[in-house]
């Protein structure tokens, strides 16, 4: 038997920061607002659990970040990072939202790291949550339970009733049992599917089965797999995302921040065939570490192993697991269970070919390799100095893109140019819009953010107004938001 | 004893959150930890000694329960902070009594009442239960008895606390000359006296629950300025009678009956607040092996407390002569289990501040603002 829940104002499917920052918009104008998180209480919040701060255009120091960060400079990374994939209009519109962030989730009880507190390297253009995502959502949370905003958990969105691209009601499994709720206005931010195992390996084959999902394992996209059923417009491809390479004894979900290896620039990556397949110093870390998951994706059974010597050690960010440690280059090999004269021709090849230089891993410093295929451009030193250390990598997938393509107002496009009547998206399910591919940190949070709070904003005001928005109101709106 | 299993608990902990390091921000148990890549058996008798038990970091936590790391920095740290205790009691047999201490401070507390009392009555019959018209206490119990029993005792007690202090200092692998340093003493005095480490900028600490919070660290003031003002009330009480010769009793308008008076009502509404808190924990984040020690403290401060306030009150009637025994019951008690129960927390916390104070005096490119 389906149960009914009366109906609300504002339906929001989903329980991260965009899920949270649309309820608590959607609020502030005065909506009756629903919000079906599908996790368990313990587990609620999505990826943005594993967050940890959010990507701010400012033209001053603010009390969280420092120096300026323009509008220009901001665009200009989106679009080095996605190579022009990124719909220029959607992600101005972004940057210049990005500005009143932090500001406004102060006002939710979001508590931030002062500017330059800790050891962190991001703090001029990134505003950091005090004690991270999880400290940010529980805030969130809060001020939603005080604000009488309903949540309910365990509240999985299984289907749509949608006529004439008018929705009317989602179908839910809520604690086991069929129930229909019918809402004015629905916001879409459950995020991608990269938990979903086998819509993975239908976009990337068999060598789905060893990737490690970084985040959630709630994330199975069944919102977005039914909007794009129902004809919803798509944006970016399945394939594309956000992976790096994480240490490959990491859990299989939901192993976050702490299985990153920051070690690859300080020495050199070989595959189970004892081979080296891609510069390790082609540019500063921050700048490639999210090219490395595809890369390991690219390698025989997706597995690669990072290689360092005792003068390495203790140069990185210290990681969750210790690494494989060997007197000699065949017996760190053996331990990898990689063939250990592969490997150590290998290493003695990369030595040999190694410049002496001036080691300095803060610039792009002149240590590099000569005529060694591929090269290590820069901060190459010889692995020589006993012991010698091992990290095992696999492909880290963190979040999809393929999502659900937006206007300005978060308003879900269909197919064809039109767009759907009361269904707005925000945060992963529609990042795809401005990140085509690659990622630059605090990137997703601010998508989240800006979009959740106007798709809140948007819902609310359409649900509480009679009459369906005018054309020309409507315009009037797009203008002033452009 | 430290066992295996608890080491392994202490690594794994900060493994965990040293690849983390999101809790960077709320205290210096983070800021220590970040200068560090090992983590031995002393560092986390240092690490969790510097651990106020505010518990931000727990509801902040990606990787706590159900997540497959089960971090639990408050619970894990205070089970090592025990520890700790019983590694640095001096004389080292006593350490046994951080075992069960609320029963044994308990039965301790009801040994020392009866024989008190059976003592005081025997010796004085029924003149214990007659008005002492000056409500002088020395006609009940002589000064010099009362001068005598609780010299001996607190110069015990307090070289005992001093012992385990050097004990831990040496442990954390710091001379006994990086004690006299003016400007980390002078940090580490401004970080005990205020609690920084509870106040995250002024929005407190996640203690009795989630939701943050600025009572604990309110609570203890009134419990640690209160047992304070007590204490200058007792020095400036034995100065009046040494030094000025004042044998009577001090009046009510005198220096050691105000400072006694405020330190009491201080060490009532205090602890009692902290036995409320205590009460409204989230169990998750107890370890529930270390309640019956800490009940045992609150509640002694609490019973001398209130005795000393009734005693103040009713020291012409009928009632002083049994109050006065009562209440010195109470205070012997306390003064016996000053370094083998909850107190010590104050001694090795101020050890540990001292040394993140040092730390950080060495290490001036760490950046530790909070």
């Amino acid at each position: 038997m389906t149960h009914h829940v009366s109906a609300v104002d504002v339906l929001v499917v989903g329980g991260g920061n965009a899920a949270m920052a649309a309820a608590l918009s959607a609020r502030e104008g005065g909506a009756s607002v629903l919000v079906l998180e599908c996790a368990p209480k313990e587990m609620r919040a999505g990826n943005s659990r594993h967050t940890r701060d959010l990507r701010c255009m400012h033209d001053a120091p603010t009390k969280v970040m420092s120096g300026a960060y323009t509008e220009d400079e901001f665009f200009k990374d989106i679009l080095s990072v996605t190579e022009g994939k990124t719909n220029e209009k959607l992600a101005r519109f972004m940057i210049q939202k990005s500005t009143e962030c932090t500001e406004w989730m102060k006002n939710y009880g979001v508590r931030f790291q002062h500017a330059l507190g800790g050891t962190l390297q991001l703090g001029r253009t990134n505003a950091f949550f005090l004690g991270g995502g999880k400290a940010m959502m529980n805030a969130y949370y809060a001020s939603a339970e005080k604000k009488g905003v309903t949540i309910l958990y365990n509240a999985e969105v299984v289907d749509f009733d949608i006529t004439d691209g008018e929705f009317h009601s989602a179908s839910v499994i809520i604690e086991g049992k069929p129930t229909k709720v019918s809402a004015k206005t629905l916001i879409a931010a459950s995020g991608g599917f990269e938990s979903n195992l086998e819509w993975l390996k239908e976009a990337w084959g068999p060598m789905a089965d060893n990737f490690l999902i970084r985040g959630t394992p709630y994330n199975k996209g069944t919102v977005l797999k039914r909007l794009l059923e129902l004809e919803a417009e798509s944006i970016s491809d399945s394939k594309e995302g956000h992976m790096v390479a994480i240490d490959g004894r990491s859990p299989k979900f939901d192993g976050g921040i702490v299985t990153r290896l920051d070690c690859i620039s300080l020495g050199i990556v070989v595959n189970n065939k004892g081979e080296r397949f891609y510069d390790e110093g082609e540019d500063f870390w921050p700048k490639r570490y999210a090219i490395w998951g595809r890369l390991v994706a690219g390698q025989p059974d997706q597995v690669a192993y990072c290689i360092i010597d005792s003068k390495a050690m203790g140069k990185f960010m210290p990681s969750v697991f210790p690494a494989l440690e060997g007197r000699t280059i065949g017996e760190l090999a053996k331990l990898m269970k990689v063939a250990a004269d592969q490997v150590t021709a290998t290493v003695k090849a990369y030595n040999d070919s190694v410049q002496t230089g001036t080691f300095n891993h803060e610039i792009l410093d002149d240590c590099k390799t000569v005529g060694l295929k591929p090269p290590k451009s820069h901060w190459a030193l010889r692995i020589e100095k006993a012991p010698f250390y091992g990290y095992p990598l696999r492909p880290g997938l963190t979040f999809t893109y393929l999502g659900l393509m937006v206007n300005e107002r978060a308003q879900v496009l269909i197919k064809g140019g039109h767009r759907f009547q009361n269904i707005y998206a925000a945060g992963e399910i529609m990042a795809g819009n401005i990140l085509g591919r690659g990622y630059a940190a605090g990137i997703g949070v601010t998508i989240g953010t800006v979009f959740g709070r106007i798709a809140g904003r948007e819902a609310a005001e359409q649900a509480l107004s009679r009459t369906a928005p005018s054309h020309a109101r409507e315009e009037a709106v797009a203008h002033a938001n452009s | 004893m430290l066992t295996a299993e608890l080491l392994e608990e202490g690594q794994h902990l900060m493994t965990v959150c040293n690849a983390c390091r999101y809790c960077e921000g709320f205290c210096a148990v983070w800021q220590a930890m970040e200068t560090r890549t090992v983590f031995e058996e002393k560092d986390l008798n240092y690490l969790s000694n510097l651990c106020h038990n505010c518990s931000e970091c727990y509801y902040s936590c990606q990787y706590s329960p159900p997540h497959l790391f089960n971090i639990n920095p408050p619970k894990t740290l205070a089970k090592l902070r025990v520890y700790s205790y019983e590694l640095y009691a001096w004389p080292r047999p006593f350490a046994k009594a951080f075992h069960k201490n609320g029963l044994l401070v308990s039965l301790l507390t009801a040994v020392i009442l009866m024989v008190s009392i059976n003592v005081a009555s025997e010796m004085m019959g029924g003149r214990l239960f007659q008005p002492v018209h000056d409500g002088n206490f020395y006609k009940i119990i002589p000064h010099t008895v009362m001068s005598v029993a609780f010299g001996v005792v607190g110069t015990f007690a307090a070289l005992a606390l001093l012992v385990g202090f050097l004990r831990f200092w040496r442990n954390l692998g710091e001379s006994y000359a990086s004690l006299v340093n003016p400007r980390t003493l002078f940090q580490a005095a401004k970080d005990i006296l205020t609690l920084k480490n509870l106040d995250n900028d002024g929005d407190g600490c996640s203690l009795p629950s989630e939701a943050s919070s600025e009572s604990f660290r309110w609570l203890h003031h009134l419990t640690f300025y209160g047992f304070l003002s007590c204490f200058i009330a007792t020095t400036l009480g034995a100065i009046y009678y040494f030094i000025l010769g004042q044998h009577g009793p001090p009046a009510y308008t005198s220096l050691p009956v105000i400072f006694g008076t405020v330190g009491g009502i201080g060490l009532t509404i205090g602890p009692i607040g902290l036995l409320v808190l205590m009460k409204r924990r989230n169990r998750q984040i107890v370890d529930e092996s270390q309640t019956g020690m800490d009940l045992a403290f609150i509640m002694l401060l609490i019973l001398i407390a209130i005795t000393g306030l009734l005693l103040l009150v009713l020291r012409q009637s009928s009632a002083m002569g049994t109050l006065l025994i009562v209440h010195l019951a109470f205070v012997m008690t306390l003064f016996l289990t000053i370094p083998y129960g909850k107190f010590v927390h104050g001694v090795y916390h101020s050890g540990a501040l001292l040394k993140w104070a040092l730390e950080r005096s060495r290490q001036p490119t760490v950046k530790v603002k909070l």
